[in-house]
């Protein structure tokens, strides 16, 4: 459907996009996953047309689209980072010069542009001025500029940007009923988001492609251990003798919290489920644990793993590259490497703060999101998992 | 192509500068055409139009400004680059949509000449093929104007640059007037505008050796032209800058009757130029 083969894009000196490679497969919704900066835009500037490459080529359903422009760009739409909306114009208005635009012939034009405003919900300011639309609006008008047509492709550059948790909601609903038809394309920086809604993530740093795979084999390589959070009335070093003796943990993170407590992320190996021995080593302790829950962060680790790593292998060989990192995080199991290790993760949390500290953000609308979930119908990955673990307490309470 | 013709003529006349320009230019020509014409009893309209020329060098940067730079500042250049449409014709339709706006005062002129007609004798050859050059300047206009936007992102920019390239070529034979017409100066002119051709040559292609070829060549050809026939070199100058008072092919009709069919040809040959160079400065801009 689409080739990208060999995609590089020089600004000056900087090397915006390095020797990129994929291929997109009909009838899947694909992310771009990267911190801001990675290329992510500019890649999907050059697919869609907008800049040349300076190497490489696009070629969209056969058609090259620096060679036959038209007759690719017939096949996508497109949704730019900022909506590219004239703002002297009425929503309706405005679609009927993108229709037009896209060569929609004017017997159709009407019924279409209809059917899009009811898809994304703008029908009642259909007679706004666009100058006049909030934020969430302007995305959504833009959005259907991009689905006008229904082309084959739909591409998004961050769509749910700038949107309220509900809006937000409403977008990954639209992003799925569109992917029922269409190959979707979407980047975002916040995890959460790719997760839930694509099928195919790429994750791409410092423009290169370091991963490529579906979300759950991306975690599964990285083995299959849960990270526990835990929140206890006493110091990080008690906490850390706690857990000590405690089997199947493989690896702990720990950092005083506000009050006198303590918050700890335990990585559990694979397969084993520790939380009712964690809870028996602090009440046999006589310390109060305060929050003791499972958090599917894995996939963070992933992208935090791979993004943060000056040099990546340029052609990412799924094996291979996830060998070298596993061991990495393994080889802190014996017990005497405790305190050190406390060191290795607090420095690398604190490089994490400096360097990606659109992460942090993204942590801050996951949790919006899921709030969110709570509210309306869709249950996130987080939430299931809590729910389960919840009905599982309670079932032992039951039996008690 | 249409679509962008139809939305950037809408947007000219709701953004105010496409009703201000037609009304200022009708007004000011119907100051001079009440002075002139009605008045003074004079009968050529041409004549009268001459003086609206002034309304262009503020009125056209007014509509022009906006075409390209807004575009680009605003990114909805996005949605017209990744439409399935060629680059030519997006620029043409917004070219169009300028060359309408401009059409539009022209053909209210049209009812002037007969205004005069029914007083009494009018030269309606005359006026009409004055009032046709006078768009076609117009149009010149539009085209440069429209290429300066190209160049940047702020209208204001875009504005100031064409206002004054448009005051320059205005006062252009004023300017003319004071270059010295000897065959000495004429040389020294040539050597300049060589110089200025081998330093571009250098700039795009980074090859001294290049563009020091054409320095010495172009200086030995014109040093050894100047030994042998110093009398081509006399007044050279003025007429060869002279060509670039582009209006000096209406004002001939205007001021003498006199109709310069290869100035019309040179009209046509700059609207091409410059809408050519536009496309140009836009596709660089995709690929820096």
């Amino acid at each position: 459907m689409i080739e990208v083969r060999n995609l590089v894009k020089k600004y000056g000196d900087h090397l915006a996009v390095d020797h990129l490679s994929f291929q997109i497969e009909a009838g899947r919704i694909y992310g771009f996953l990267g911190p801001n900066g990675a290329g992510k835009s500019t890649t999907m500037n050059i697919m869609t047309g907008y800049l040349g490459a300076t190497e490489g080529e696009v070629l969209i359903d056969g058609h090259d689209i620096l060679k036959e422009p038209e007759e690719a760009k017939r096949h996508i739409g497109y949704l730019p980072e900022q909506p590219p909306l004239y703002m002297d114009m009425t929503v309706r208005e405005y679609l009927e010069f993108a229709a037009e635009l896209k060569g929609i012939k004017k017997k159709q034009r009407s019924g279409e542009i209809e059917e899009v405003e009811n898809l994304v919900r703008i029908k009642d300011a259909e007679r706004r001025l666009i100058k006049n639309l909030s934020k969430g609006y302007r995305q959504r008008v833009g959005l259907a500029q991009a689905v006008l047509g229904f082309p084959e492709i739909i591409i998004l550059d961050e769509p749910s940007v700038g949107l309220d948790p509900k809006q937000i909601i409403e977008i990954r609903e639209l992003i799925r009923k569109l992917a029922k038809n269409h190959t979707v394309i979407l980047s975002s920086h916040i995890l959460a988001e790719v997760r839930e809604v694509c099928d195919y993530i790429m994750i791409i740093s410092k423009g290169k492609l370091v991963a490529s795979d579906t979300p759950e084999n991306l975690e599964r390589m990285l083995g299959q251990n849960n990270i526990v959070e835990i929140e206890a009335k006493t110091t990080p070093t008690e906490v850390r003798r706690i857990l000590k003796n405690v089997p199947g943990i493989e690896r702990i993170e720990t950092q005083a919290g506000v009050g006198g407590t303590a918050r700890g992320m335990v990585r559990e190996k694979k397969g084993e489920d520790i939380r009712e021995s964690v809870f028996r080593a602090f009440a046999s302790a006589g310390i109060p644990l305060l929050t003791l829950k499972v958090s599917g962060t894995t996939l963070e680790d992933v992208f935090m793993e791979l993004t943060r790593r000056d040099t990546v292998p340029a052609a990412f060989e799924k094996n291979t590259g996830w060998k070298e990192l596993i061991p990495e995080t393994e080889g802190t199991e014996d017990a005497s490497g405790h305190e050190q290790e406390t060191d290795a993760a607090e420095t690398d949390a604190a490089e994490a703060d400096e360097s990606e500290g659109d992460i942090v953000e993204a942590g801050a609308s996951e949790t919006d999101a899921a709030e969110a979930d709570v509210v309306e119908a869709g249950a996130s990955e987080v939430d299931s998992r809590e729910t389960t673990a919840g009905k599982g307490e309670e079932k032992d309470a039951g039996d008690l | 192509m249409l679509a962008i013709y139809k939305r950037e003529l809408r947007s000219c006349f709701q953004s105010m500068t496409g009703p201000v320009f037609v009304a200022f230019l009708i007004a000011f020509t119907g100051i001079y055409f009440m002075a002139y014409n009605m008045m003074s009893g004079y009968p050529y309209f041409s004549y009268t139009l001459s003086g609206s020329l002034i309304v262009f060098i503020v009125g056209i940067p007014l509509i022009t400004m906006r075409s390209f730079s807004e575009e680009h500042r605003n990114k909805t250049d996005q949605l017209l680059l990744t439409a399935p449409v060629s680059l030519p014709k997006v620029v043409l339709g917004k070219y169009l949509a300028m060359a309408t706006v401009i059409a539009i005062p022209n053909v209210i002129f049209c009812i002037f000449p007969l205004i005069i007609r029914s007083q009494g004798t009018a030269y309606l050859t005359v006026d009409y093929i004055s009032i046709g050059v006078f768009f076609l300047l117009g149009c010149v206009y539009a085209a440069i104007g429209m290429f300066l936007s190209a160049l940047t992102e702020s209208q204001i920019i875009a504005f100031i640059s064409t206002f004054g390239i448009f005051l320059v070529m205005y006062l252009w034979d004023g300017i003319l007037s004071m270059l010295p017409g000897s065959a000495v100066s004429g040389l020294v002119g040539v050597l300049i505008l060589i110089t200025a051709a081998a330093f571009y040559v250098w700039h795009m292609t980074e090859n001294a050796v290049l563009s020091g070829g054409v320095e010495i060549v172009g200086a030995a050809v014109s040093i050894a032209v100047y030994v042998l026939r110093s009398e081509i070199y006399e007044n050279l100058l003025s007429n060869l800058l002279g060509r670039l008072a582009l209006a000096n092919v209406f004002t001939g009709i205007t001021s003498n009757n006199i109709v310069d069919v290869t100035g019309i040809a040179l009209y046509l040959s700059v609207i091409a130029v410059f809408v050519f160079l536009t496309v140009q400065s836009i596709q660089k801009r995709r690929w820096s």
